[in-house]
This record gives C-alpha cells, structure tokens and sequence, in this order.
C-alpha cells in the first residue's frame, strides 16, 4: 500500500486557493522531491501532510489525506500524527536549549522520563543523523553554538528521536553552504532505507541527485509527478519540460 | 561637510547624555549614602523605632518592606505571567483584546495614592482585616499588574515563530509548547520585568499608607504562631515598610534624631534596591545559562 494518498486536495487561504485538486501517491522508503517555482504551493502541500496547516487562521482543506490509508484529518489524532510525520524546516530552528535537550524534546514530551533510555535515544538519533561525532563532548553546550550545517542536522536529530515515518523537508538546504548541503544529501539517501521523505527544494540538480521520485507544482496545479528520471529527461508535459530546462522559474 | 558635522554633533550629544545620566545616578547615590552614613550599622538594621527617644532603629520596617515584596511577587508574577501568556498566545484580535489591553494600560496610569484608597476600602475594610500586609500585598498586585502583564506579553511575542513551529512539528501540544518552549525562551525579558516590579513593590508608598498601615509592631521572631500580633508570619498584621516609614518619620517624627533615622532609613532603602537588583539580574543570567547551556 502507498505510503501517503492523497486525492483532490484543494486548500484556501481565505478566499484564496492555493491548492488545486491536487491527487498524488508517495511509496514508503523513497523520496519524492517536490519543485516548482516559488509560491507554487509546494510547502502549503507538505504542510498539509503533517496538519501543520491547522496552526494558519482562515484555513480551509477539503480533499482526502491518507496516511497508511487512514484519513489524516479525520480519522488520526494531530499529536499522533506529528510523530509519525515529522518536518524539518528551511531555516534551521534549534531550541535555545542545549544540544541534548534538543533532541530529548520530543521523547520527554511524549512520556519517556527514563534517563537512560533518553541517553540511548539521544545518541541513536545523533548518529542517524550523522552529527554524533561533532558533538559527542559538547551534548550540554548550547545548539546555538554549532554551524548552521551542523544546527540543520540537529534538527534532523531531534525529528527521528520520535521516531517517525514519514520526514518533510521544506527546503532543508537552502540555507546552508555547499559542503553542508552535500552532508544533508548523503543523509537523505541514508534515510529513506527506514523512513518515507519528501523533500521541497527549488535546486533542480539536487532533485536530480536525491529523489526516486518527482512531482512538478505550477500555480497551486501538480502539473505531472512520476520516476526522478522519467520526469527529467521524458516529461509529459511541456510546462514541466520548460521548467526543467531553465526556460522559467 | 555638512552631513559629517551632524553626525559628529549627534555623537557628542548621546556621549554627553549618557555621561549625565551616570552622572546623575552617582551623584542621587552618593548624596543618600553619604547623609545617613552615621546609622549604617546592625543596630539600626535590627532594633525597632523608639518612640520619642534617640537611637530607634528600622528592624520590623525592613523586614516588613523583604516580606511585603515576596508576598506580592508570590501574587503579582503568576496572574501577570498568566495574562501575558494569553494576551499573546490565546487572546485573538477583536474587540475584547481590545477592552483587556485599554483597561490594563489605564491601571497603570492611576495614581498609587488612588489604588491605595481602593485598597483601603476593599481589602482593609470590606474584608475586615484592617490595616495588614495582605491588603498591601494585594494593592501592590493591582498597582503592578498592567506592567508584569505588558512586559511578559512583550518577551513571548518577541520569541520567534520558528520555535513553535519546530515544536508543533515534534507533536507537542500548545500547552507543552508554551512551558517548555516559549517561556523559558522569553525568560530574560520576563525576569526584567520581575525587578521592575521588584523596584516599584519596595519603594512604593502611597498605595501602602492606606492599606499595609503606618504602624508596625515588633516582631518576635521566635513566635511562629500565625495568629499572634507579634509573629512574622501573621500577614494579616500590620506592617508598615520602610518607604513608608521614611515619610512618617520626616513628617511627624517625634524622636530627637527623627532627621537621621529617616536619612539612614533612605540611604538602607536605596541599598536594598541595589542589591536586589544585581542578585536579581545575576540570578536570571545564571538560570538563562543553564537552561540554554552556554558556555
């Protein structure tokens, strides 16, 4: 079964819709990179994988999401939800806190109180996230003081502490310099062994490198989504052939 | 050229400000210390006034003044934490924000003499506790309320986005969200505004003439019976502080050296406030890093 379902999906933001009927399937353990140009409605779709969208006043969604064929809106509790689906942000967004606290976040905010097996978290989700040996002497020092390649990975530390299934990226690199971003990418491909990822990103090469697979976003549309390669060098659609070849966007 | 004279200008005006302001505040500091230099000592410090006699001291008065002060934090900062908390995380735009923000911001223009009145007839003669710390506990509360309030709304608005947002993302709730995340991160600007109210509470007067009252009796500070008169912590005795006693002292102080009690009653007032505040900044910079974890 896919992983994520979603079908006719509009969404407004007022009396503005931003999303159109939009009706795509996302297998486990791969990654779907989303592009389009900016304001296409890329990271409002994402956002409403992981109901982030209900934080938005004057928010309307009408449509099915599924997550495991569940109706995420209906049928599967927002807190519950968020675990299983977790996000990282464009910019990163560590906690003033200090680097352990960071990632023991979600674990202690859903129950886990057990020093030890908080450690054993904490340096399990470090390690997946391939910044365990940068701050294994610093776990108390503050996330503030780490690079902002290294803040981004610890980001993604503290979202696999709660152990989810699905990870949104909304342009996770964007902010970072090449060496980080190439850090990230190796991540990714790591991950998606275990996890489900969809991954936002305006850098054509890096949707190229990283995905399975590609859906192309145009005006609120999902214009055509398919295999990364079919995509790329075969696309259906002369919109999504234009975009590609740089011709706008 | 004309732009570089102005700004040259400009720098010698802040400079020259800034040098006044240091001025200013050395000079207030030094004069108060320097007149009620004879009674810095623990005599002074812990033996009561003596009522027409030389050699009276602030004891009860001062302690009146530490008690008063943790009495009405203990009140004033959870009510005020809480209406910051929901004036910016609950409260939506509209008409009764509105109604709260406007009455909030007319309390704190009222004169403390005013509030000390309303004290008198709500808290000292409607509830009959008469002249006790409570009431003047509880008119501090009102008196202080609108600042705690707007300086704790202020620090959690001024926590960015990003931060819940990462939250909410790892499944917390908005209430988890607000302790965990929110709070401690506004922590520097609330703590300012803890010693603002802390500075207001301890000097205050005129809400306190009223209410917490112009006499106090000496306290027994072995009685640890609540009820007693003499008990510290009786708070429904009354208790007059050392801003208050000041006054008192200057306007009908019968002793012969009424003058420098009250001059070393200012100067031990003043010295109060300072330390507070030092331990009070210090002690919220040391909870802040290690809470954050800084170096």
């Amino acid at each position: 079964m896919k992983k994520i379902q979603v079908k006719d999906l509009d969404l407004f933001y007022g009396d503005v819709q931003a999303l159109k009927k939009i009706t795509l399937d996302v297998e486990a353990n791969s990654v779907l990179a989303l592009i389009g140009p900016s304001g296409c409605g890329k990271s409002t779709f994402i956002r409403t994988l992981n109901r982030m969208n209900d934080l938005i006043e004057g928010v309307k969604i009408s449509g099915t999401v599924l997550l495991d064929g569940q109706d995420v809106y209906k049928e599967v509790d927002v807190i519950e939800l968020r675990k299983r689906v977790g996000m990282v942000f464009q910019k990163p967004n560590p906690f003033p806190m200090t680097v352990y606290d960071n990632v023991a976040y979600g674990p202690r905010i859903h129950g886990i109180k057990d020093k030890k097996k908080l450690n054993e978290i904490v340096e399990k989700s470090l390690k997946a996230a391939a910044l365990w040996d940068e701050v294994k002497d610093r776990l108390d020092k503050s996330a503030l003081s780490l690079s902002g390649g290294q803040q981004q990975r610890l980001c993604i530390a503290r979202t696999l502490a709660v152990e989810p299934e699905v990870i949104l990226m909304d342009e996770p690199t964007s902010a970072l310099d090449p060496i980080s971003t190439m850090k990230i990418e190796e991540l990714i491909n790591e991950l998606k062994n275990k996890y489900t990822i969809i991954i936002v990103t305006h850098n054509m090469q890096q949707a190229g490198r990283v995905s399975d697979y590609t859906a192309f976003f145009l005006n609120g549309e999902l214009i055509e989504s398919g295999p990364t390669d079919r995509v790329f060098y075969n696309p259906k659609d002369k919109r999504t052939e234009d975009y590609i070849t740089g011709r706008f966007g | 050229m004309k732009s570089k004279l102005y700004d040259k200008i400009a720098n010698i005006y802040f400079y020259v400000v800034a040098v006044f302001l240091i001025l200013l505040l050395v000079s207030l500091i030094s004069y108060i210390l320097y007149q009620g230099r004879t009674k810095l000592n623990i005599d002074f410090l812990t033996s009561p006034p003596k009522f027409m006699e030389a050699g009276g001291g602030i004891g009860p008065q001062l302690f009146n003044s530490l008690q008063l002060l943790i009495i009405t934090l203990i009140i004033s900062v959870p009510i005020g934490l809480g209406a910051g908390i929901y004036m910016a995380e609950y409260a939506k735009p509209g008409l009764l924000t509105e109604i709260i923000r406007l009455s909030a911001e007319t309390l704190s223009s009222m004169p403390s003499i005013v509030v000390g009145l309303f004290g008198l007839l709500v808290f000292v003669t409607m509830t009959g506790w008469g002249y006790s710390l409570v009431a003047g506990a509880l008119t501090l509360t009102v008196l202080n309320l609108p600042v705690m309030t707007r300086v704790s709304e202020d620090s959690i608005r001024s926590v960015p986005n990003s931060l819940r947002e990462a939250s909410y993302a790892l499944g917390a709730t908005k209430w988890q969200t607000i302790v965990k995340v929110v709070v401690p991160a506004a922590m520097p600007g609330i703590i300012t505004g803890i010693i603002l109210t802390a500075g207001r509470i301890f000097g205050e007067a005129a809400a306190l003439l009223y209410t917490a009252g112009m006499s106090s009796p000496a306290l027994n500070f072995s009685n640890l019976n609540p009820s007693s008169p003499t008990s510290p912590l009786n708070i429904f005795r009354p208790a007059e502080t050392l801003a208050v006693y000041i006054w008192k002292v200057n306007s009908e102080g019968l002793a012969p050296d009424a003058r420098q009690i009250a001059d070393g009653a200012a100067a031990v007032l003043l010295l109060m406030v300072l330390i507070f505040n030092i331990l009070a900044r210090w002690l919220g910079n040391t909870l802040y890093k290690r809470m954050t974890g800084e170096k």
